[in-house]
């Protein structure tokens, strides 16, 4: 196996790109290094990009947006006070990963890239809109987060393809977003079905809503008919129960040990509801 | 909590700090994996990927040619021609003709790192012939199952029973007819408990040494090194005493360290390499795989019971796999199901079936949960179908001293009905139940042991004591010994290190099982204290001139009795010991033999739950465990049995189970998936200490380390239906599991409310 530890990402770009065999890039680690020592995954090419000037930084863009490292860890995206009151619901997500010891390792971008359909930040990401930036041979490109994972374990990243940066558009005002997962115990647990609602109200009626599932399909969905059912309405309990049966609808689970399709499908209506109230709580601003 | 308030004593009942504790806290302590030797060697197990396969080759010559490789064995380097249980060790340390279960050891290498020993295990090609295999107990017992082992039956199984029928048991007393004729209620149901793993954090791990010559040594995280030794000897034909065993600090065990399982290949490794030390440390999945988790169990019950309560008889039949080789606890599962229950008519009927699985080991009270949980939630079942008390249900029936117990021996002293008093006047009985909360009671109950026991004690020149013990500390023994000896000699606490030895140090022990350190190795640390307070007293007499029968042992020194009380001052242990090289020599006092005046362990749990109706998750609200410890010599260690055994069972109850696919590989040998209660699970479990003193121990120990384990698969399952009204009789209680039994009784969407 080869070590490499780029100090930029077309540097890294070039290492991967001329790779032959097994590549992976190297964030916190929380991911691939458990695989190694399992034997699952046994790289020929690990490129670290913590090297990489700036991967550590959470930066306001221009327009209010963000731009978040690739080696930003879930530690401190949970300690960035300004972030957490823009986006609760992403960095609840983050923050759900692991124990203390793999927060102060764990990344978004790896829990993204890790491609697994159960991984807990990236419905939030989906739900807020966010983008990743990808870099390669031929310059960067913007992709929407739910547009990396393509199957269990796999991204739709080239070979010669990194991520460089993770972009969170512009809050904005009355809004609110709320992950919740289901586990079967309260933590150290793999998300059986797990739930981001983003929305913003206008009074008490909402205006815009994003809803994305996880754990419930080969890949995270962003599932507009449930955010049609949360659009126009307060949040009564007709829109409730229509959130929740589009969820259900939309989810195309499997049987197995960690749950059963009937069950996943269920609870998939129930944590939509759950995470759409704590939503709207946070855009009304009556809670955090 | 403890009633311990008795000031009886100077020492027994207080709370030092573990001798063991500094060492463990700053990192010193050393555990199975952190043995090494110069010149040693890694091993590696090549497993069967296969449930049931027949071994058609072996072929380790790529493995072999791998520069570093100092060894690879496989069967053929092992005696053949044994019997019984050694065949039984040999099989399972290494698989023969045929791979038994999915993990199953087929070929070990050893090489001259962790890595090479891995990439040479990954060379070793074996070709199997895959053979129909069998995994839940209810499909092992049918006729046409496929046969594991033909042959294995033992002469207890009747003539034309099924192929994986391997022992059968029936027994019980009085009339079971008659007595469910004379009941009100009579009610029978069938009850399945699933495999659950010790789930100890420390993976099993040795460092062995093996000459030519047949000398060896073995460095073991275990709990019984005589154990190691014999099994190891055995499986590989050499002679146990040129066989020297150490046990390192052990990381959890409870029960499922007191057998072989890779040691005898880091042996055969070493042998094959030139004597060189060969160490083995599993990993996680391996230990799940390949080392003893603990039955599965399908279980009938039938109870009759009066309006009042009365139960006039019980039936019992249950079927248990144990893996591919006999030894299901079928038997301590029957003999404690009923254990609490006085019953003029009892039958009980068991089955030790085969199924293609790791061999099981002890694990915790073995067998004795899954009978509580069978027989404790039909208890509740009838309870409530009465309208009546569970606790006054148990009080009603609770056997006590002199009764005959439901496996036929009479009982000593015992605490059932303490422990059912204490919990009725607990507060956690009167705290309020909200919407979807339940409350739940169940008793259990563990024989506890004696067993093979050596031990001795030496005064050291400074008047400190050292006691060796061959019991491996896994609940505080070194503690609860300590403070014994101590309390005996009239000495601080802080002056008596307990070691536990090696095999050369002391006769053989059985191992820390059956919770019988503190019991066992305490008396035998006792009666070996006696002797040397005994010679001490004979040394001040012969300085003194006068009879040794004329002095006496008081506060850590000798002292003149009757015509020669204050003649003479007293002579502490520190002047006894300082001239002990001119009056005699070494002072010790040494025990070894079958310690008798075991006291059986009752104990009634409280348990409160509130479920989630529209997920169908559990949490634990409230626990509480009341139990009978005859004395609590550490209380503190105490309560920390009490709350390991009752998480447990939490565990078993809720969540911990052996997932297999339909190919019969294991599907979750791994802890994300293989889910033990983490701590931000469970609330504080409070407990409370019984002492209803064993007059068969000098200090009036009972073991406590196994009976918290039994009652909290009834208690929330017993919860579980007061809070939902569903009542589930199989293990786990998942939330999909209880989920679904919630929806299909509420079709219209859940509606709950507490039962009361
Ligand atoms: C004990 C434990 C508990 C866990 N609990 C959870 C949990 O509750 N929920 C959950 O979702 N996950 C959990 N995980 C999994 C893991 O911690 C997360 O997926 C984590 O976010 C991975 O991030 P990382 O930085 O460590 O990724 P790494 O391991 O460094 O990388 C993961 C993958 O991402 C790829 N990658 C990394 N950076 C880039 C990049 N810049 N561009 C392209 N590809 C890249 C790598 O090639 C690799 O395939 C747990 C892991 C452990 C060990």
């Amino acid at each position: 196996m080869r070590y490499h530890s780029p100090t930029s990402f077309d540097e890294a770009v070039g290492i991967a790109a001329k790779a032959q065999g097994v590549t992976r890039f190297l964030a916190g680690g929380t991911d691939v290094l458990v695989q190694m020592r399992a034997g699952a995954v046994l790289p020929d090419d690990l490129i670290d990009v913590k090297k990489i000037p700036g991967v550590r930084d959470i930066t306001r863009t221009p327009d209010g947006g963000w731009k978040i490292g690739v080696a930003v860890s879930g530690a401190e995206l949970g300690a960035h006070e300004e972030l957490c009151r823009d986006w609760p619901g992403v960095v609840e997500g983050m923050e759900l990963v692991g124990s203390t010891q793999v927060q102060g390792r764990a990344t978004l971008t790896g829990n993204l890239c890790n491609g697994s359909p159960a991984a807990d930040s990236v419905p939030g990401l989906v739900a807020a809109g966010a983008t990743v930036t990808v870099t390669g041979a031929n310059g960067t490109r913007e992709v929407a987060v739910q547009d990396i994972p393509s199957r269990p374990g796999k991204t739709s990243l080239a070979q010669g393809e990194v991520i460089s940066a993770i972009n969170l558009p512009p809050r904005g005002e009355n809004a609110g977003d709320a992950y919740l997962r289901f586990i079967p115990r309260t933590e150290m647990d793999i998300a059986v079905v797990g739930c981001a609602v983003s929305l913003r109200v206008d009074g008490h009626k909402i205006v815009e809503a994003r809803v994305a599932l996880g754990a419930v399909a080969p890949t995270v969905l962003l599932v507009s008919d449930a955010a049609d059912a949360l659009i126009g309405s307060t949040l009564d309990d007709a829109a409730l129960e229509a959130l929740a049966t589009a969820a259900r609808a939309a989810c195309k689970p499997i049987d197995d040990k960690r749950g059963t399709v009937e069950f996943r499908v269920d609870v998939a209506g129930v944590l939509a509801r759950r995470a759409a109230r704590i939503a709207y709580d946070r855009a009304k601003g009556v809670s955090k | 909590m403890t009633k311990n308030g008795s000031s009886e004593f100077r020492l027994v009942g207080t709370r030092p700090n573990r001798p063991d504790g500094l060492d463990k806290v700053t990192g010193r302590a050393r555990y199975g994996a952190d043995a090494s030797m110069p010149g040693m060697l890694h091993g590696a197990v090549v497993r069967s990927p296969h449930a049931h396969a027949r071994i058609v080759k072996i072929d380790t010559s790529k493995a072999e040619a791998l520069p570093g490789v100092k060894g690879v064995v496989t069967r053929a380097d092992f005696p053949t021609g044994l019997t019984g249980e050694d065949w039984d060790l040999q099989e399972n340390t290494m698989a023969g003709e045929k791979a038994l279960y999915d993990g199953h050891a087929v070929a070990a290498v050893a090489a001259t790192s962790p890595l090479l020993a891995q990439e040479a295990a990954r060379l070793i090609e074996v070709e199997y012939e895959v053979l129909p295999h069998v995994i839940d107990v209810d499909d092992a017992i049918k006729p046409d199952a496929p046969a594991i082992r033909p042959g294995a039956a033992d002469h207890s199984v009747p003539e034309g029973s099924p192929p994986n029928v391997v022992r059968y048991l029936e027994f019980g007393h009085g009339d079971i007819e008659a007595g469910f004729a004379e009941a009100d209620l009579v009610m029978e149901n069938t009850y399945k408990t699933e495999a659950t793993h010790q789930g100890y954090i420390e993976p099993h791990a040795c460092v062995g040494q093996l000459g030519a010559d047949g000398k060896g040594e073995m460095w073991v995280c275990t709990q019984g090194q005589w154990y190691i030794r014999r099994m190891c000897a055995a499986v590989l034909g050499i002679e146990a005493a040129q066989l020297r065993v150490t046990p390192s600090e052990i990381g959890g065990g409870f029960g499922g360290k007191t057998t072989i399982f890779m040691e005898p290949l880091s042996l055969a490794l070493s042998r094959k390499a030139g004597g060189k030390p060969v160490k083995i440390v599993m990993s996680r999945s391996e230990v799940l795989r390949a080392t003893g988790p603990t039955a599965s169990a399908s279980m009938d019950v039938k109870i009759g019971m009066k309006k009042d309560g009365t139960i006039t008889a019980g039936y019992a039949n249950f079927r248990m796999q144990g893996g591919a080789f006999p030894g299901a606890p079928v038997d301590m599962a029957l003999y404690c199901a009923f254990a609490g229950y006085k019953l003029a008519n009892v039958k009980h009927v068991g089955y030790d079936v085969l199924a293609n699985r790791p061999k099981c080991a002890a694990y915790r009270a073995p067998g004795s949960p899954m009978g509580a949980f069978a027989v404790e939630s039909l208890v509740d079942e009838m309870a409530r179908k009465l309208g009546l008390d569970p606790l006054d249900v148990r009080l009603k029936n609770a056997v006590r001293e002199g009764d005959k117990a439901s496996y036929g021996p009479t009982f000593g002293s015992i605490g059932l009905v303490e422990t059912l008093e204490a919990a009725k006047a607990h507060p956690n009985l009167k705290a309020p139940l909200g919407p979807n909360q339940g409350r739940g009671v169940a008793c259990g109950y563990w024989f506890n042991h004696g067993g093979e026991t050596s031990v001795s004690m030496a005064i050291g020149e400074d008047g400190t004591a050292t006691v060796s013990v061959g019991t491996p500390d896994i609940g505080g023994g070194r503690a609860s010994i300590a403070l014994m000896v101590a309390e005996t000699l009239g000495i601080d606490y802080d002056d008596v290190r307990v070691n536990v030895v090696e095999t050369g140090a002391l006769g053989v022990n059985e191992p820390t099982h059956g919770s019988r350190a503190t019991f066992a190795s305490g008396k035998a640390a006792v009666e070996s204290t006696n002797q040397a307070i005994k010679e001490m007293c004979r040394r001040a007499a012969a300085e003194w001139g006068i009879d040794p029968e004329a002095v006496e042992w008081v506060n850590g020194a000798a002292q003149p009795t009757s015509s020669n009380a204050g003649k003479f001052a007293p002579m502490t242990i520190k002047e006894i010991a300082a001239k002990m090289g001119s009056t005699g020599g070494p002072i010790s006092g040494h025990y070894e033999g079958l310690p008798s005046g075991v006291g059986a362990s009752f104990g009634t749990h409280v348990v409160d739950v509130e479920v989630d109706p529209e997920t169908g998750r559990t949490t634990i609200l409230r626990y509480l465990v009341v139990q009978d410890a005859g004395r609590a010599i550490h209380p503190a260690y105490v309560e920390g049995q009490y709350q390991g055994g009752a998480v447990q069972g939490i565990g078993w109850a809720l969540n911990e189970a052996y997932i297999y696919g339909e190919d019969g590989r294991l599907q979750n040998p791994i802890f994300l998936d293989y889910r033990v209660p983490v701590a931000s699970d469970l609330p504080m479990i409070d407990t409370v200490i019984v002492e209803v003193p064993n007059p068969g121990h000098p200090y009036g120990v009972r073991g406590v380390g196994e009976t918290g384990i039994t009652p909290p698969l009834p208690a929330i399952a017993n919860a579980i239906e007061h809070a939902t009204g569903q009542r589930i009789r199989h293990l786990p209680i998942s939330p999909p599991k209880l989920l679904k039994a919630i929806k299909s009784a509420a079709p219209s969407g859940p509606t709950l409310q507490a039962a009361e």
